[in-house]
């Protein structure tokens, strides 16, 4: 047996000054010799660890083995086999917690840099001419309906086409990938990979209706009553939270929502585009997700002269990928740990000029086993700052189910679903941050595969639709 | 695509569009609204749907030139193409039978007003109007709304038509005279904010304006306190109750941009965002 080689091969990144001030991807790729000299220090265990590690089981030695014999049409194939959006998921999925802490090598240095590779592929693919389309099968005569065009939407109406199902998708937004193309920035995900993956889909003859509002404009029973024989609800986790703190509602403060969508849907302060982003140059983002990177990142790329990350807990806890909080950091960003805004003050024209913190300390671990924030009494102070993004998350958007009778929703918003998808409602299946609340690209791509093979299953036999309890 | 059937300037400031979109007005009903995109660059802006015909698969949008966006539709023409237009969003007005209903209107609510007032008389309502322009010439269409109401007074800044004056004065007359049971009112955010002030006691609604990214709930761009509650406007409203909304929050809020222009000078004459 070979030497194992217990140290990845680094990717090349932009400079931290430099791409602090654009919106060019920051990780550059593999070169050929890089992602061969990468690929050769998997070494192809039988048990492969990897795949049960990945959440959508790609066959990671496999697709390695086919790139390591220069035969990148196959090794692309074999990755799309399972994950219809690989130069996605190379890029975004959190790799540390998935594939590559299952990898072997992990046990004794760094693992095989999975994730990286697969990118590689994927891009190699993305720059052929001709697409590789997967066989269709023959139309079936019957119509599934697809709420929502972010990943668990996509791969499952791209999963019905392939099966011979005519899929509609429907989408509210003027543009299909939900939050790749609105939340997640151009510096990690450029947009043409994702348009890319879009046009893909629709080449397998799925059709994707922009502008429909399901809920207002159509109301899932209508959709029933138009022909479609099943519904699959990928409707996401978008409604922001907001800190329920005064002051709250004046200018100049956003929902990370808001803010990424102004910079990357709308492409705000873009030459060309309309939408204005009327921020300060001190910017606090409250929060410590990814998303609260993200919007930092972001703010920085949009001119503010100084970023802060203000977090309640301290950078251990903070539940944003290592990579990401370091990618901030680097740019400039500066983290305030242990700090948690109480109020906003504004000036007389409503506009954030500042807001009042209070000192936090670590106590008891709470049921996650992350330690609890206690507030110290009387540590108060002023923060100057002119802009504020809040970045606590979000939860289901209420409007479907609330157009909906017959489908559940858990207290928190989420739809209820089996494994399956099946939700309470005959005919209609649910996945994605729609039914699991946040969670990550790969879930929801997941939850959409699972989701329409028993769509599938369910137009060749419409037998008993299974009684799902709230627990399911 | 979303082709512009007729356009026609209804003062020297408004236009009046008629928009192919025929899934819209399939389901439009009264006070909904739209987002629209010129084009894909372009920003996307909340509009009324001012009137449907589901028949020709058309709605009409009442459009106050004010800004980048607003004035870029004033120099389409019929022919030309709106990118996006996606709706009918938010909630639709109440409607029912509430007696004796006050619609107070200025700015381009002098026709958003008129759907909602419709539906009120056909539920058995009685209507009667107050609309205000500060002249003769940026008065919109006012016999659509004549035409559902059983009064309607017009008033006019400068007097060149109706009575001199606002819309407070003729408003406090009628609560008293026809014993008013319940107002309405659409328009400029002083005026809805001086309206709730004078219908304390009894209930009243506006149709809010703040400013709206998505109008689907996703951004909370458009949140309004409501009695202490953040609630959002595309999806909570744009109708809510007049007595429970923080104005002062929501005027400082919707005048954001551009930070400079503030609301006008003195409280009546919103003239930045135009919508007197
Ligand atoms: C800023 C940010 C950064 C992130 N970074 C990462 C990352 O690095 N890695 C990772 O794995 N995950 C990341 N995530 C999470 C990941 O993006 C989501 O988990 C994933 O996109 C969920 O996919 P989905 O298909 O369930 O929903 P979404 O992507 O939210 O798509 C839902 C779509 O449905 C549409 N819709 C909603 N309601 C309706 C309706 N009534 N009618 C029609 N259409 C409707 C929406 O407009 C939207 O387009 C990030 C999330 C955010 C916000
Ligand atoms: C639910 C709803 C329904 C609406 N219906 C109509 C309608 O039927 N007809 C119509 O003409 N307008 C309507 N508006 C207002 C319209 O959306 C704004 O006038 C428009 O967005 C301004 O865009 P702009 O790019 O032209 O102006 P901008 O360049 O963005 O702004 C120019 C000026 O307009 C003010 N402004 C910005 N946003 C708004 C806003 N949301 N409301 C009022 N003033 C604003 C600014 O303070 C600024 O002074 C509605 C708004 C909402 C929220
Ligand atoms: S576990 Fe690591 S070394 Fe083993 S096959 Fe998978 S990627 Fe290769
Ligand atoms: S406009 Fe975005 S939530 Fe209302």
């Amino acid at each position: 047996m070979a030497e194992l080689n217990l140290s990845r091969v680094e990717m090349p990144r932009q400079d931290p000054l430099i791409r602090s001030q654009n919106f060019l991807e920051v990780a550059l790729g593999y070169s050929a010799t890089e992602a061969l000299s990468e690929a050769a220090r998997c070494i192809q265990c039988p048990k492969h660890p990897c795949t049960g590690g990945c959440p959508v089981g790609v066959d990671i030695p496999d697709f390695i083995k086919a790139l390591r014999e220069l035969d990148l049409a196959s090794s692309s194939r074999i990755l799309k086999n399972k994950n219809k959006l690989p130069g996605i998921c190379g890029r975004v999925c959190p790799q540390e917690t998935q594939c590559e802490q299952s990898c072997v090598l992990a046990r004794r240095g760094a693992p095989v840099a999975i994730g990286r590779l697969e990118r590689y592929v994927a891009d190699w693919e993305r720059r052929q001419d001709a697409l590789e389309l997967p066989l269709r099968l023959p139309p079936t005569g019957q119509k599934v309906a697809v709420v929502g065009s972010g990943p668990a939407g996509l791969t499952c109406a791209a999963d019905l086409a392939v099966a011979g199902h005519a899929v509609t998708v429907f989408e509210a937004l003027h543009v299909p990938g939900g939050v790749l193309m609105y939340g997640i920035p151009e510096f990690r995900l450029p947009k043409a990979i994702v348009r890319h993956e879009v046009d893909s889909i629709m080449a397998l003859g799925v059709e994707v209706r922009l502008d429909w509002v399901v809920g207002n404009i159509l109301a899932v029973d209508k959709l029933f009553a138009l022909g479609y024989q099943a519904v699959f609800l990928g409707t996401g986790a978008g409604l922001p939270m907001f800190m329920n703190v005064p002051g709250e509602i004046f200018s100049g403060i956003y929902s990370a929502n808001e803010f990424l969508t102004r910079v990357n849907l709308m492409h705000a302060g873009e030459p060309g585009y309309d939408t204005p982003l009327p921020m300060g140059s001190q910017v606090a983002v409250i929060g410590g997700g990814n998303v609260a990177m993200d919007a930092a990142r972001c703010a920085l790329r949009a001119g503010a002269e100084r970023v802060f990350i203000v977090y309640r807990r301290t950078k251990a806890e903070a539940p944003a990928r290592a990579e990401e909080l370091e990618n901030a950091e680097e740019e400039g960003v500066v983290f305030c740990g242990l700090t948690n805004p109480v109020r906003f003050l504004a000036n007389a024209r409503g506009w954030v000029t500042a807001m009042e913190c209070l000192k936090m300390e670590l106590g008891e671990p709470d049921a996650k086993g992350r330690r609890r924030p206690i507030p110290k009494p009387g540590s108060n102070f002023i923060m100057d700052v002119d802009t504020v993004v809040i970045a606590l998350g979000t939860t289901p958007n209420p409007l479907v189910p609330a157009t909906t009778p017959g489908l559940d929703i858990h207290p928190e918003g989420t739809i209820i679903v089996d494994k399956e998808g099946h939700t309470t409602k005959p005919g209609v299946w649910a996945g994605g941050d729609a039914a699991t609340g946040a969670a990550t690209v790969i879930s929801a791509m997941g939850a959409g595969r699972t989701a329409a093979s028993s769509i599938n299953a369910y137009l060749k036999d419409p037998s008993d639709w299974p009684a799902i309890d709230q627990t399911g | 695509m979303f082709k512009i059937l007729a356009k026609e300037a209804i003062s020297p400031t408004v236009n009046l569009f008629r928009i192919e979109a025929p899934s819209v007005a399939r389901a439009a009903r009264p006070g909904q609204f739209v987002m629209l995109m010129t084009d894909e660059q372009g920003e996307r802006i909340p509009l009324t749907i001012a009137n449907w015909d589901e028949a020709e698969g058309s709605i009409s949008l009442v459009v106050s030139s004010v800004g980048h966006t607003t004035l870029k539709l004033a120099t389409m023409q019929p022919g030309d193409t709106l990118a996006h237009v996606v709706g009918p969003l938010g909630k639709s007005t109440e409607i029912g039978n509430f007696g004796k209903v006050a619609c107070v209107a200025t700015g381009y609510g002098m026709l958003t007003i008129v759907p909602p007032a419709k539906a009120l008389k056909a539920a058995g309502s009685r209507v009667f109007s107050v609309i205000s322009a500060p002249s003769k010439s940026e008065l919109l269409q006012p016999e659509r709304l004549g035409e559902v109401s059983e009064r309607l007074i017009v008033t006019t800044a400068d007097g060149s038509a109706g009575r001199s004056g606002w819309v407070i004065e003729p408003l406090k007359e009628l609560l008293v005279s026809e014993g008013i049971d319940r107002v309405m009112a659409i328009g400029s955010l002083c005026m809805m904010k001086l309206v709730s002030e004078a219908s304390r006691g009894l209930k009243t609604t506006v149709s809010l304006n703040p400013i709206m990214v998505d109008g689907t709930g996703m951004c909370g761009a458009c949140r309004v306190s409501l009695a202490g509650t953040p609630r959002f406007a595309c999806v909570d409203g744009p109708e809510f109750d007049a007595h429970e909304v923080d104005w002062d929050l929501l005027m400082a809020r919707r005048c954001s941009y551009p930070m400079e222009a503030a609301c006008g000078e003195s409280a009546y004459r919103c003239r930045s965002c135009a919508q007197w």
